[in-house]
């Protein structure tokens, strides 16, 4: 009797403990959810990709400071959650996956490379997270979870072809990339929109190099002669991270110059510049929605913020970087306009939100989940900075689906009510397109 | 209309111009007016001016006589022409025009700015103070070819020579009678040779068939890539019916261009042959310090690479402490990086590999996190970040065999250097005490022990000797690649590559081993590309492994079997 007494006291007690300790936990994460919205950083901070990562990752950091010392949103401070994805795609998904059912934050700001971005996608979509891409990529997807702030291709690629074709004059082109997805089908919009400039066949070379590639002797040997046909040859660069450095110090030391066979390049910015010695690459072009020099108060004021965050007079901003800002302001904006920080209600309230450029103008989210912002063609000066050369007339609406492929020509990407789709096909008038692209 | 337009905005400038310095001209001197209606006016309106209007002024500029265009056009072509933001104190719109050095203001040199007319030093501005008069690539080929024709009778032959070649690049602006004034008066036989093709193209453009003809046999083996591209133009311009009429120039034009097209496949051969040999050299720096330790001790060591970048920071932190001297540091670089390298890897010898000696698999392991940690913390100290390493003016630009054939002068050095390096470790081991010692520890361990040798102690300093190789590796890929944490991933797979292709433990079958897959590598990457080029040669390698496991030039006797 006494031994059955003392087991249920026992049982009692332990059932108490467990109740006490869900009621403190479910205490705890009411409280949480109470005092502060949680904010995601995926960006890698070791392994190859840290280089240029880790700026995003400060960069989101910055402006979640910022925003709590204006007292947060919908009177809650932000709370950043920091992960470290190592530059290993399947540990994004994974990580992903962590930051959503066991951080529960409310948005994520992460990703650079496409195929980071294809690992995450299945996980962001099945917990229904809300992700805010910044870096430019090659298009052909639209998902209902995701926020793309960088460019796509028709924000970058074709109006810097158009300038090529249009103020320098170029008639033969060089299409020279990294081998993986984003070369890969930006050059296959290009080859296919330079065709419908008229540019023949014979006059367009594709040329793709493994990631990291250093010796250029024989490519850069190969455009030289490419370039001696009679008509004005530009390279249209696709070429990655760190493979950049040897190929623009062997197009100088060939003896290549910008006034003779000019470079524009698409993964070039202020960053990778300041890694090494400008003087080699002044003329050559790069194609980007933002610019360190582009003359506005916005700019000034976030190079001062940034020099102030880092400590550091001489850090550098970039496109990658704008991109995040942008995306983080209209985020904001977004829950406030919501009243909520709620996936499904941010995002209604996302569509149309307006956030001033850094280069001037507005930025507008569209309802295909791409911004409309202008497209800026700068030259690479002697200090690592561009002066801005060209741009475009007012802002260039982008597009999820490019128009130069047969295969995603006839579809679009909406999603509010009636269509509500990714990839809806024109044609069809169904939903669901071809399955090509979201599956690459 | 917009031409017009703007022609009419220029003008009014100007003469706004002109009204204020005649404003001023009441207590300035004659000169100092004419002077203001000239060269600084026209400076002046470069700042407001867009590209295109830019582009006239450079016109005018250049038509005036006036002793300092020559500075003005340089400094612009240079980026070195600047205005003074605000400084309107003088009453009119004139910002001051200054010739700015910009390194020289960040290291605080003095002259870094000076008064773009009278050359005397502007002192107390910041570099936020100024800014720039920026020019485009349309622009720079302008002033490029305005400043050749200003210095093609410049005393200095180098900078005649390069005047030249400008010219040919740029022949549109140019007056046939100046160039044969020019030729008249030119030594110089490499700039007569180019004057001569720039004429031979001149007249490829003239009215009368015969003159045609004549240029085209003046051209003929002419093996500047500006004559094939004119060459090109000119055949693609005949339609069908100038086909008929003028059949023998196309003729000719088309056989000059074969000519010379025969004589660019030879040099094919020979660029393909240099590019190889380079690569090859880049691949036996990065693989003789691995023939060591991995050949000679038998540790398979994957931190080498990291020895390699370790090479590479030590170079960027020695250019740091000079900044002075780029030329000088790189030097200095070498021997510290050897030092630097090499201590890192006798302490890792004596921490961990040590201890692992007959364990290959637990070695690998080990030395793979050692390369980790070598990597964050690096990247830990110098962030993650490529650092910049300064090419000294010596190393860049390239040598002229023949106007078709350039040789990049990096790579040359690079080749010399490998081969000089190769020839100093063969020395060390073939004949030093260090080097017996070390061969008589790798053939065999007991022996040599008991002879006296302190086998604890030649391991970890082979091994050291291995590291700092690699170190010096490091410097010189330096200056052909990025310096950045994953700078020595890059080469692992290669350096061990040829060292197994080469046969274990044989310096010799490095050097072979090394120059042969860089220039198959090269010859095979035209026809089939960069990506396929590299899978060809590891599929290669696996099957030459199959065949002779112990590559090329296999070691024979106890030593293998003792491993």
């Amino acid at each position: 009797m006494k031994s059955i007494l003392k087991r249920t006291s026992n049982k009692l007690g332990k059932v108490s403990k467990v109740l006490a300790v869900a009621t403190l936990a479910a205490g705890i994460s009411m409280a949480n959810a109470a005092d502060t919205i949680k904010v995601g950083v995926l960006h890698s901070l070791s392994g190859t990709m840290a280089i240029s990562e880790t700026t995003l990752k400060d960069t989101v950091l910055m402006m979640i400071e910022e925003q709590n010392k204006k007292g947060g949103l919908l009177g809650k401070q932000l709370e950043p959650v920091v992960v470290d994805p190592a530059s290993n795609w399947p540990l994004f998904a994974e990580k992903t996956r962590e930051l959503l059912s066991q951080e529960e934050v409310d948005v994520i700001f992460g990703c650079w490379t496409s195929v980071s971005r294809k690992s995450v996608l299945p996980v962001i979509e099945e917990l229904n997270g809300l992700m805010f891409y910044p870096v430019q990529y090659e298009g052909e997807e639209s998902s209902k979870n995701v926020f793309y702030t960088g460019a796509a291709p028709n924000q970058q690629a074709i109006p810097a072809v158009d300038y090529l074709l249009e103020e320098v004059g170029a008639k033969r082109f060089v299409l020279a990339g990294t081998d993986y997805v984003y070369p890969r089908t930006t050059n296959k919009i290009l080859v296919s929109y330079l065709k419908s400039k008229g540019i023949a066949e014979e006059d367009i070379m594709v040329n793709y190099t493994p990631f990291g590639h250093s010796d250029w002797q024989t490519i850069v040997s190969d455009v030289k002669k490419f370039g001696s046909k009679g008509k004005k040859t530009a390279v249209v660069s696709t070429v990655n991270g760190d493979a950049n450095v040897p190929f623009y110090k062997e197009l100088a030391n060939q003896g290549i110059s910008s006034e003779d066979i000019p470079v524009v390049a698409f993964s070039v910015g202020e960053e990778e510049l300041s890694g090494f010695d400008a003087k080699p690459l002044v003329g050559h072009l790069a194609a980007w929605n933002y610019f360190m020099s582009a003359d506005s108060e916005e700019n000034e004021k976030f190079i001062t913020q940034w020099h102030a965050y880092t400590k550091d007079e001489n850090r550098v901003t970039n496109d990658p970087m704008e991109a995040t800002y942008i995306g983080f302001k209209m985020w904001a904006q977004a829950v406030e306009k919501a009243g909520s920080e709620d996936v499904d209600k941010v995002r209604s309230a996302m569509y149309g939100i307006k956030v001033p450029n850094l280069t001037g103008g507005t930025a507008v989210m569209n309802t295909n989940h791409h911004l409309s912002k202008p497209v800026l063609i700068g030259e690479i000066q002697e200090d690592g900075q561009f002066d801005i050369v060209w741009q475009t007339e007012g802002e260039v609406v982008g597009d999820a689906w490019t128009d130069f492929l047969p295969e995603s020509k006839v579809l679009i990407s909406d999603w509010t009510a009636p269509i509500s789709c990714g990839n809806f096909n024109t044609v069809t008038k169904s939903c669901g397109g071809p399955a090509l692209a979201s599956e690459e | 209309m917009r031409e017009y337009v703007k022609r009419i905005v220029l003008l009014s400038c100007f003469s706004l111009l002109a009204v204020f310095s005649y404003a001023e001209g009441d207590t300035h001197s004659e000169i100092n007016e004419t002077l203001n209606n000239t060269l600084p006016a026209m400076t002046q309106a470069l700042i407001k001016a867009s590209y295109k209007e830019k582009a006239d002024i450079i016109d005018s500029i250049a038509a005036i006589e006036d002793p300092n265009k020559l500075l003005i056009l340089q400094s612009l072509l240079d980026n070195k022409l600047y205005y003074q933001k605000k400084n309107k104190t003088e009453g009119n719109n004139h910002k001051r025009i200054l010739l700015v050095d910009m390194s020289l203001v960040k290291s605080g040199k003095p002259n870094a700015m000076l008064d773009a007319f009278d050359q005397q030093e502007v002192t107390g501005l910041s570099k936020r103070a100024v800014k720039r008069i920026g020019v485009n690539n349309a622009l720079r080929r302008n002033l490029r070819s305005h400043l050749s024709l200003l210095k093609i009778t410049h005393p200095d032959a180098s900078t005649r020579i390069a005047a030249a070649q400008n010219l040919l690049k740029d022949s549109s602006a140019i007056d046939l009678k100046f160039i044969e004034k020019t030729l008249k008066k030119e030594k110089n036989p490499q700039v007569i040779d180019i004057l001569k093709t720039t004429r031979g193209l001149m007249l490829l453009k003239s009215e009368q068939a015969t003159i045609r003809l004549l240029a085209l046999e003046e051209l003929d083996g002419s093996l500047y890539p500006e004559v094939r591209i004119e060459l090109n133009k000119f055949i693609s311009a005949f339609d069908e019916d100038s086909k008929k009429q003028r059949s023998d120039e196309l003729k000719l034009a088309e056989k000059t261009l074969a000519d010379i097209e025969t004589l660019m496949t030879y040099n094919g051969y020979a660029e393909n042959l240099y590019f190889g040999l380079a690569l090859g050299a880049v691949l036996l720096l990065a693989a003789i310090g691995l023939a060591i330790t991995f050949g000679v001790m038998g540790v398979i060591n994957m931190a080498h690479g990291e020895m390699i970048m370790l090479g590479a920071y030590t170079t960027y932190v020695v250019q740091m402490l000079m900044p002075e001297s780029i030329g000088a540091s790189l030097l200095v670089s070498i021997p510290a990086a050897f030092l630097v390298s090499g201590l890192v890897g006798i302490l890792i010898e004596r921490s961990v590999i040590r201890h692992l000696y007959g364990r290959p698999l637990e070695t690998l392991l080990a030395t793979f996190g050692i390369s980790l940690i070598l990597q964050q913390a690096v990247r830990s100290i110098f962030g993650p970040l490529n650092r910049e390493v300064i090419t000294p003016d010596w190393l860049a630009g390239t040598f002229m065999v023949n106007p078709g054939l350039s040789l990049t002068y990096n790579r040359l050095y690079i080749i010399i250097f490998s081969l000089v390096v190769l020839a100093v470790l063969a020395l060390v081991l073939k004949r030093t005490l260090f080097g017996l010692q070390m061969r008589a520890v790798t053939m065999n361990r007991p022996m040599a022990s008991s002879m006296g040798i302190r086998t604890g102690w030649v391991d970890a300093l082979t091994f050291g000797l291995g590291s700092g190789i690699a170190g010096i590796a490091g410097v010189a890929l330096s200056q052909l690649t990025n310096v950045g944490p994953n700078l020595g991933q890059a080469y692992i797979i290669d350096s061990f590559m040829v060292v197994v292709f080469g046969g274990v433990g044989n310096l010799w079958g490095t050097l072979v081993g090394a120059m042969s897959l860089g220039v198959a590598n090269k010859f095979m990457e035209p026809v089939a590309g960069a990506v396929l080029a590299k899978i060809f040669i590891l599929v290669f390698i696996i099957l030459f492994i199959q065949k002779r496991p112990r590559g090329l030039f296999a070691l024979k006797g106890r030593a293998v079997d003792n491993g």
